[in-house]
């Protein structure tokens, strides 16, 4: 039996990364999940094939997180589907960096719509179910950037800063109907977003690593676990950062 | 069939766990039943779905008392 029999999830950007991970493992726990993507279906139907072999049950569904119409048919196709959200993972992000003094506009709008924007429609759209249910999850992947700065992201740090506050509001706004809101800022990872830096970042960030190796996107999915588990009940508001003690 | 009163002041009994004689048209949810800005949310909720409507956030503002409820519903029902 797992931690999460019977229990749906919805993770966004599902389709990669971490994302992937994350949905592989809840689902390895017994949740449903709904696999949302924005632009790789096949990817997406690929987790979905995988959750499947495992003997759990899961959709993909397409969807922007940056639009509410968007944001709104995703949540509606899981609750038709599996009847419940008990379970948010907001991990859909992009990044577009470049230098303050060479960011555009439209990079800078891009990244804050996706990466916050993003995260407050789903949370939004997903409230009044957990409200009804008297229960439910909401876990917000950040970055461990959001807390240190990075150079070359302002656009994606501010993001991911702001979803740092944006859980601590949405925990108190809604712990008095046992709907616990909770972050996690992964360190370096090794991805697809990861492997496109250039060599030099990635050694320099190495050498800024405690534990002295990359993270693996299971190490993020089995704390979305704990999180979305009722191992964390007596937790709200707070920010893992799993980063092999990069910032401590 | 009971009347929009009479399905207001159920919703609003069960919601908030006031008594049914403290259900007055002039009573204010917030000053005089004891509700927060969270129940008053869960209460236009549960309103829209005992009469099937939905109640936009611009209109759910301007509810205040047990009375701007039933106002609103007649008017939107009829």
């Amino acid at each position: 039996m797992g931690k999460l029999d019977g229990k749906t999830a919805v993770v966004t950007g599902a389709s990669r990364g971490i994302g992937r991970a994350i949905a592989l493992q809840l689902a390895s726990e017994g949740a449903n999940v709904v696999v949302n993507f924005s632009g790789s279906e096949q990817k997406a139907q690929q987790v979905v094939e995988e959750i499947n072999s495992l003997g759990a049950k899961a959709i993909a569904v397409q969807a922007n997180v940056a639009d509410n119409e968007s944001v709104q048919s995703l949540m509606n196709a899981a609750i038709e589907q599996f009847g419940s959200i008990d379970i948010l993972v907001n991990n859909a992000g992009i990044t577009r960096d470049n230098l303050i003094m060479r960011m555009k506009e439209e990079e800078w709008d891009d990244v804050i719509n996706t990466n916050l924007k993003g995260v407050f429609l789903c949370t939004k759209a997903v409230t009044r179910q957990m409200m009804k249910q008297r229960s439910g999850r909401i876990i917000n992947i950040t970055s461990i950037v959001g807390v240190m700065g990075n150079a070359g992201q302002a656009n994606y740090v501010a993001a991911k800063a702001g979803v740092i506050g944006l859980t601590k509001t949405t925990a108190r706004e809604l712990a008095s109907r046992n709907i616990l809101v909770n972050a996690i800022a992964p360190g370096f990872i090794t991805t697809e977003m990861t492997d496109a830096l250039p060599e030099e970042v990635k050694s320099s960030m190495l050498s800024q690593i405690p534990l002295g190796s990359l993270g693996e996107p299971e190490h993020i999915a089995k704390a979305v676990v704990f999180l979305a588990s009722e191992d964390s009940n007596y937790m709200t508001g707070q920010t893992l950062h799993i980063d092999g003690g990069m910032h401590m | 069939m009971a009347t929009v009163l009479e399905r207001v002041t159920k919703v609003v009994v069960d919601r908030l766990g006031v008594d049914e004689s403290e259900v007055k048209l002039e009573a204010s949810f917030r000053e005089d039943l004891g509700a927060d800005s969270l129940d008053v949310v869960e209460l236009v909720m549960e309103l829209e779905d005992e009469f099937d409507m939905e109640i936009s956030d611009e209109d759910a503002e301007k509810i205040a008392t047990v009375g701007d409820a039933i106002s609103y519903i007649e008017g939107k029902v009829s």
